[in-house]
């Protein structure tokens, strides 16, 4: 331990000087090194900016620990709704995540190949059908932008003719999704989010009152929604007024 | 046994001592080499090699090919939807079998604090390989952080030369301690600290998915590396490269020096990255009169092209048995 020693001594030879440097400097560049990787998981711990995962993801803190930041589940995906976390968006540098305004999950892999791909288990592979995941909750957060309860139609590209979004019309083509703005809509009254739900039972149309001619609707989430966020990409409104609330659960909502 | 644990004490920071007792023909080699003749001799070999002085480039071009080949794979099978190695060189898919980088897996495994059974066939996959291949040879033949690194040392030695610079070594003990402050943050935090800095994670993600902001934190290591101190992230800080270094002392494939061709001229030294692997071409440092280079080794062949005078080369041990 005599260099420790060195380190307070005033009385030292060049050679031994130089030594002291040496340990201070190393020190000194190992802080450095421990405090940039602390800085880069502040963003995590100060949790930033939640995020919507992809299918089958595990607890938040479970799946953070868990992903080994490959985006193999990015690889496979046929709409890529998933891309990978930066530094400072406070969701993992590297760590998949999904923003269903610009492009969500339609499930058009049919299996979950997101899933299948994780060599981790931070999707959890029990999920093998699309039924099973649970991202959180579809949520009409602003009714008054709703066409449907306004009783309006829907007419041309849902998202405009410049949106990127791809979806899967299984009427088209089985296999291959093509851009939503490729597929115009003619809707007496607005049904999107209903129409295109790729969950059975998710989602349904209701009307306001009970008058036989009452036009204005109302969309009404169920619990097998899964929180993949296809009715909010859809939504012609802007902002959406239907969104995914990110993780939450059916008993959050206040339902059964 | 000795040999192992002095090998792993030099990859920890241990100062590479010279060894107490000498076999007896290192001995025999040494005395001849020490004599009046010996030194004769040596003087004119040194005098004779330095009149025909050709550098080859040969290890390291096929090493630079090596490393923008794997990591072209990767960005193609992505972009080119070839799907040959998919994911990053954190984990992947190799043709359908899992990949995963040693210390990466060993990172999760902390953090998620669960053994994943897919993680642990492809981190096996992988050990055997580079336990085949060399261990740390996963830094210099595929690591694309070493190819930057190599550019940023020929700047800093440019600088250098010129005299506005000068390198600041560090301590090799620090990589060791980082080592473990990582496993302990991975630990304790739950969450895999150190892929937030590592730049072979956020080098091989960039190629295939795109930049991202956590590059300026490699920029900002690179200038360290031109401006302050050579190599100094691969050679003191990288816990990466002391995991593959674990692998590489029980490997195999490594480079061997022989005592009798050398001239301890230290042209291996001065190019090699973890020149303290290579204290036994010092005179006097040889126990044997041929030796394996150690665990720190990245089996570059940096050494191999700057030694004139044939004194080391690949060796892959019971090879010449097999055949």
């Amino acid at each position: 331990m005599s260099w420790l020693s060195d380190l307070f001594a005033s009385d030292l030879r060049p050679r031994q000087r130089e030594e002291r440097r040496r340990v201070l400097r190393s020190a000194a560049i190992g802080a450095f090194v421990v405090l940039g990787a602390l800085g880069g998981y502040l963003p995590i711990v100060m949790k930033w900016r939640e995020r919507l995962r992809p299918p089958g993801a595990l607890a938040e803190a479970e799946f953070l620990s868990a992903c080994i930041k490959c985006g193999q589940c990015l690889q496979v995906c046929p709409v890529k709704a998933i891309r990978l976390g930066d530094s400072l968006d406070g969701y993992g540098l590297g760590a998949p995540y999904i923003s269903p305004r610009g492009q969500a999950c339609d499930f058009s892999c049919d299996v979950v190949q997101c899933v299948l791909a994780c060599p981790t288990g931070a999707l959890a592979h029990e999920t093998t059908k699309k039924e099973q995941t649970r991202m959180g909750l579809a949520r009409l957060a602003a009714p008054q932008a709703c066409l449907a309860r306004q009783g309006k139609g829907f007419k041309g590209a849902a998202r405009g003719a410049a949106f990127a979004g791809k979806h899967r019309y299984a009427e088209i083509d089985r296999w291959r999704p093509i851009a939503i703005a490729d597929h115009p809509y003619d809707l007496e009254s607005c049904d999107l989010c209903v129409r295109e739900c790729p969950i059975t039972g998710a989602i349904s149309m209701q009307p306001l009152s009970a008058d036989p001619t009452e036009k204005r609707r109302t969309p009404v989430v169920h619990q097998a929604c899964v929180g993949c966020g296809l009715c909010e990409m859809m939504c012609p409104a802007e902002p959406a007024a239907i969104v995914v609330d990110i993780r939450a659960l059916w008993p959050d909502v206040g339902g059964a | 046994m000795s040999r192992l644990i002095e090998n792993f004490l030099i990859m920890f920071g241990k100062e590479p001592q010279k060894p107490a007792t000498l076999a007896p023909a290192a001995q025999a080699m040494v005395a001849e080499q020490g004599s009046k003749e010996g030194k004769a001799l040596r003087k004119r070999l040194i005098f004779d090699e330095r009149a025909h002085d050709a550098v080859s480039h040969r290890w390291r071009n096929w090493r630079w090919l090596s490393i923008v080949a794997v990591n072209l794979l990767f960005v193609v099978s992505f972009r080119a939807d070839v799907q040959l190695v998919e994911g990053a060189l954190t984990a992947s898919r190799f043709v359908g079998f899992h990949m995963a980088d040693l210390n990466s897996a060993l990172q999760v495994m902390l953090a998620y604090k669960h053994v994943v059974v897919n993680l642990l066939i492809g981190s096996g996959t992988v050990l055997v390989m580079w336990w085949l291949v060399g261990g740390r040879s996963f830094c210099a033949w595929v690591c694309p952080y070493h190819l930057l690194g190599e550019i940023a040392e020929m700047i800093h030695l440019a600088l250098a030369a010129k005299g506005w610079i000068k390198d600041h070594p560090l301590h090799r003990g620090v990589r060791t301690v980082l080592w473990f402050v990582f496993a302990g943050l991975a630990i304790v935090t739950g969450y895999t600290v150190f892929e937030t800095i590592s730049p072979v994670g956020i080098l091989s993600r960039a190629f295939t998915y795109g930049a991202s902001l956590a590059l300026l934190w490699v920029a900002l290591l690179l200038a360290i590396e031109v401006f302050y101190s050579r190599r100094f992230w691969c050679r003191y800080i990288c816990p990466i490269g002391m995991t593959y270094g674990f692998v590489g002392a029980f490997s195999p494939t490594r480079v061997v020096y022989r005592l009798e061709n050398c001239l301890h001229e230290g042209k291996c030294r001065d190019v090699c990255m973890v020149p303290h692997a290579l204290s036994m071409t010092k005179i006097g440092y040889a126990g044997d009169v041929k030796l394996p280079i150690g665990a720190d080794c990245t089996r570059c062949g940096m050494c191999i092209d700057a030694c004139p005078t044939g004194a080391l080369e690949f060796d892959i041990l019971g090879l010449d048995k097999l055949l």
